[in-house]
């Protein structure tokens, strides 16, 4: 059984920057929490109730408030600030020169559609695969993503990405992998008895194979 | 008294509601005006649902713990939610996500927030304050009796066609507003319509909590002597008026759309999914500080009475609950960022996120300050009432990670976050609620609870409860989504099946060590040792009057001097000195009959 705390490893280039933030998070709750819970520990111990002791008559103190008021303040802001900047770089932020691809979602598999040899979307040689992701290394990849009628949720646990697909939308998210191999695709959004059953792979070729793997998708569609 | 008071006795007595006459057994029992009995009845209701939330959850764990195995026993069940097989019944994926829904619908509605503002707020309000009871009896009693037709209801859709509602406690639509995607239509409907009801119960609740404290609060009962109790559940009373309307709204429009041709939230007729998620948890978030809020007064209650201890920081700890309430309002869209909702949102409400975990930390270090250097008397209302603030403590810092929206991109619908709704709900509230219901008990039933056993029941539930959601955490960070039948579906999640094994093991003995409450709670109310008026040496009004207090609660008109917190003051000879005791230096005033008193 898997009591760590660490997070499985990551394969995508903001994968990094996203446990970074974890890790910061980890020790700065890590270290409150052994402090108040030693507080706690060490209090109910050393003042508990025995023959003649008497407790302190203290209602308070404004300068203590203050400080245990500010000091999480500061601790908290700072970590929003961090965050802020690793969001827009995974949500708004869509580098160029992307491979674009769409995803459609629907009660209970994940349809990608691919641009085929031509690299654009919406031509004849697009062809869709289910349950199947594709997509090569040290390249950007665009995901336009759709559902046909209810609520699912694009989850790539290893490349740090999830996004909710809605149906009536087309909502964008990217992801740049740094490693061939195969990967897991699920849905992380209940969508009906089925979800359970909604999941695929990702798999990351190297360009190369990336290319001939598209072209043999390709001639197979012909 | 208050010109309020006076009214409301003298219409009481008009109603033949006073101490010269017993009311017939269904009026004194059944269809109570009485504050201390329509508590009663709340919380008697509210732990039968509690632990029918609890089996909900303890069949969930069978699925997740051994996944489409035949369960001992599910023969009992129809075909329809556990499917025969030669080798005994197995669980369907309909049954378990409708499983997964009612037990979170359950314990929200119809256990946590019951006993915590229907039991407490009931219960406290106007003994704290020093009032005959609610500044509106029949509304009261309305407020309990719309909320057993809601739960009827909610019961009932197990055994309709098709099931119980089956798209989570949060309902998200397109999945519920058509029978289409979950197979399940009356079911959805019903919890609907139940939800609804009880919504109109809280807010009758809510009316009242917050007329008898601004009007009945006896002299010299300012607003800063108020107990934190009473002032966490008159701002938790405010939340409810205010959140509760737009939860009704929302589910007004779900109906529509499920029952009448609307399309609110469809997107095939250009409707907006994402809108019922804004509406929902424009009510959901103010909701789950209604759940934590009571939950923080009980905890001050007993920490500084069993301390012997003023409440370090009284001051500090209103405005904490004032800062909480109001922050509350505008952190909803936390449960959103990943939702297709514009991400520059994200960051808006991830500031305001992180904002609001300020003033809990602050609640915590007064907690915290105020055992230090006290005399703890480790008894197990303290016992409980230290719990919630260590689990607390662990809930509070888990929503740190979801709050920050890269890490939440990962652990967002993962596992990690029923760990911290746990921590919060059960190890937070439900801990809590074990302190109030003991520290209150005898003044609710004359009686002391069992203190063996209570203890027993507190390790074995510390314990157990720690190794069920504490390895949550871990489940979640290894990638393990929410909601899911069958987890081995997923091949990066089949390592997780030794641990998912051992906390539904863990469940079966920590559902089954509550039964110890149950027997000492029962047990106590014949046998318990006879309390006195105090039996724990506090301040507070409600331990001047008799246990249980008798119908009017105060025969003489209560005048307060000082704060309730007055513990090991040098102006007493006692470590504790009751509101309601005259100062040295001043002559006590003549006693004033009330109304219900003469």
């Amino acid at each position: 059984m898997n009591w760590s705390w660490m997070l499985p490893e990551s394969f995508s280039t903001f994968g990094g920057e996203v446990d970074a933030i974890y890790y910061v998070i980890l020790w700065v709750t890590g270290i409150v929490f052994v402090i108040t819970e030693g507080l706690l520990v060490y209090f109910v111990v050393r003042y508990r109730h025995k023959e003649g002791r008497k407790a302190t008559f203290d209602h308070g103190s404004t300068r203590v408030e203050v400080a245990w008021t500010l000091a999480p303040l500061f601790i908290v802001i700072g970590l929003g600030v961090a965050s802020k900047g690793v969001w827009d770089r995974m949500k708004r932020d869509v580098p160029d020169g992307a491979l674009e691809m769409i995803v459609t979602a629907q009660q209970f598999e994940w349809h990608a559609t691919y641009a085929g040899a031509d690299g654009v979307l919406g031509t004849d040689d697009d062809f869709t695969l289910v349950n199947e992701l594709h997509a090569p290394e040290d390249r950007p990849v665009l995901v336009y993503l759709r559902s046909n009628d209810v609520l699912h949720s694009f989850f790539l646990p290893e490349m740090r990405v999830k996004q909710d697909a809605v149906p009536g939308q087309e909502i964008r998210a990217w992801f740049e992998a740094v490693q061939p191999g195969d990967y897991t695709l699920g849905c992380a959004e209940l969508c009906g008895t089925g979800h359970t059953t909604m999941n695929g792979t990702l798999t990351v070729h190297t360009q190369a194979d990336y290319d001939t793997w598209v072209a043999g998708q390709v001639a197979q569609q012909q | 008294m208050s010109t309020t008071q006076h009214d409301m006795v003298n219409r009481a007595e008009a109603g033949g509601h006073h101490d010269h006459h017993e009311p017939p057994f269904i009026r004194k029992y059944i269809f109570s005006t009485d504050h201390k009995t329509i508590a009663k009845q709340f919380m008697f209701v509210s732990l039968f649902f509690l632990v029918v939330g609890g089996l909900l959850a303890t069949l969930m764990r069978w699925q997740l713990g051994f996944p489409s195995q035949p369960m001992p026993g599910g023969g009992v069940f129809p075909d329809a939610m556990m499917a025969p097989t030669p080798g005994g019944a197995i669980m369907l994926p309909e049954f378990y996500n409708s499983l997964v829904t009612m037990h979170g619908t359950i314990m929200i509605f119809f256990a946590i927030m019951p006993l915590l503002v229907g039991l407490f707020g009931n219960l406290l309000i106007p003994l704290q304050i020093g009032a005959p009871d609610m500044a509106f009896p029949r509304l009261n009693m309305a407020s309990f009796w719309l909320a057993v037709p809601a739960g009827i209801l909610m019961l009932a859709s197990f055994a309709v066609e098709g099931g119980a509602a089956g798209a989570g406690w949060t309902s998200y639509a397109p999945l519920s507003a058509s029978g289409e995607y979950t197979g399940v239509y009356l079911g959805q409907q019903l919890w609907l319509v139940s939800l609804a009801v009880l919504g109109f119960s809280s807010l009758a609740g809510a009316v009242n909590y917050i007329s008898t404290v601004i009007n009945m609060r006896a002299p010299g009962m300012t607003w800063f002597r108020i107990p934190l109790a009473t002032w966490a559940l008159f701002i938790t009373a405010v939340l409810v008026l205010l959140a509760m309307p737009i939860l009704a709204g929302a589910l007004i429009m779900l109906l529509f759309d499920q029952t009448i041709g609307t399309a609110f939230f469809l997107p095939e007729f250009d409707g907006e999914p994402l809108l019922w998620q804004h509406l929902f948890w424009f009510f959901g978030h103010p909701e789950v500080y209604i759940l934590i809020l009571p939950a923080m007064g009980i905890a001050s209650e007993v920490i500084s009475n069993r301390a012997r201890k003023p409440i370090f920081g009284y001051h500090s700890m209103v405005l904490a609950i004032i800062a909480i309430a109001f922050l509350g309002w505008i952190v909803w869209g936390h449960h959103m960022f990943q939702s297709g909702m514009n991400p520059m949102l994200g960051t808006s409400f991830m500031i305001s996120t992180m904002a609001i975990a300020v003033p809990s930390a602050i609640k915590t270090f007064n907690w915290l300050a105020t055992l230090w250097k006290g005399d703890l008397h480790l008894d197990s209302p303290m016992l409980y009432a230290i719990a919630f603030v260590s689990l607390f403590i662990i809930g509070g810092l888990s929503g740190v990670y979801m709050a920050s929206t890269p890490v939440d991109v990962y652990i967002h619908d993962t596992y990690f976050i029923v760990a911290h709704i746990h921590y919060v709900l059960f190890g937070g509230s439900l801990f809590a609620i074990f302190a109030g219901i003991t520290f209150w008990y005898p003044k609710m039933f004359g009686r002391l609870m069992n203190e063996r056993l209570n203890k027993i029941h507190f390790l074995l539930t510390f314990v157990f409860y720690n190794l069920v959601f504490w390895p949550m955490h871990n489940l979640g960070l290894q990638g393990m989504m929410r909601r899911i039948y069958d987890f081995t579906q997923y091949e990066y999640l089949q390592p997780l099946q030794p641990m998912n094994r051992f906390i539904t093991i863990c469940v079966f003995i920590l559902v089954a060590s509550q039964s110890l409450y149950a027997i000492s709670f029962f047990w106590s109310l014949f046998k318990g040792e006879k309390a006195t008026n105090n039996p724990w040496n506090s301040n507070g009004l409600e331990w001047t009057v008799p246990s249980p207090p008798p119908h009017g609660n105060f025969a003489e008109m209560p005048v307060v001097y000082r704060g309730p917190y007055e513990y090991s003051s040098p102006e007493s000879d006692t470590d504790f000195l009751p509101q309601t005791t005259p100062p040295r230096d001043r002559p006590a005033p003549a006693p004033v009959p009330t109304p219900q008193g003469a």
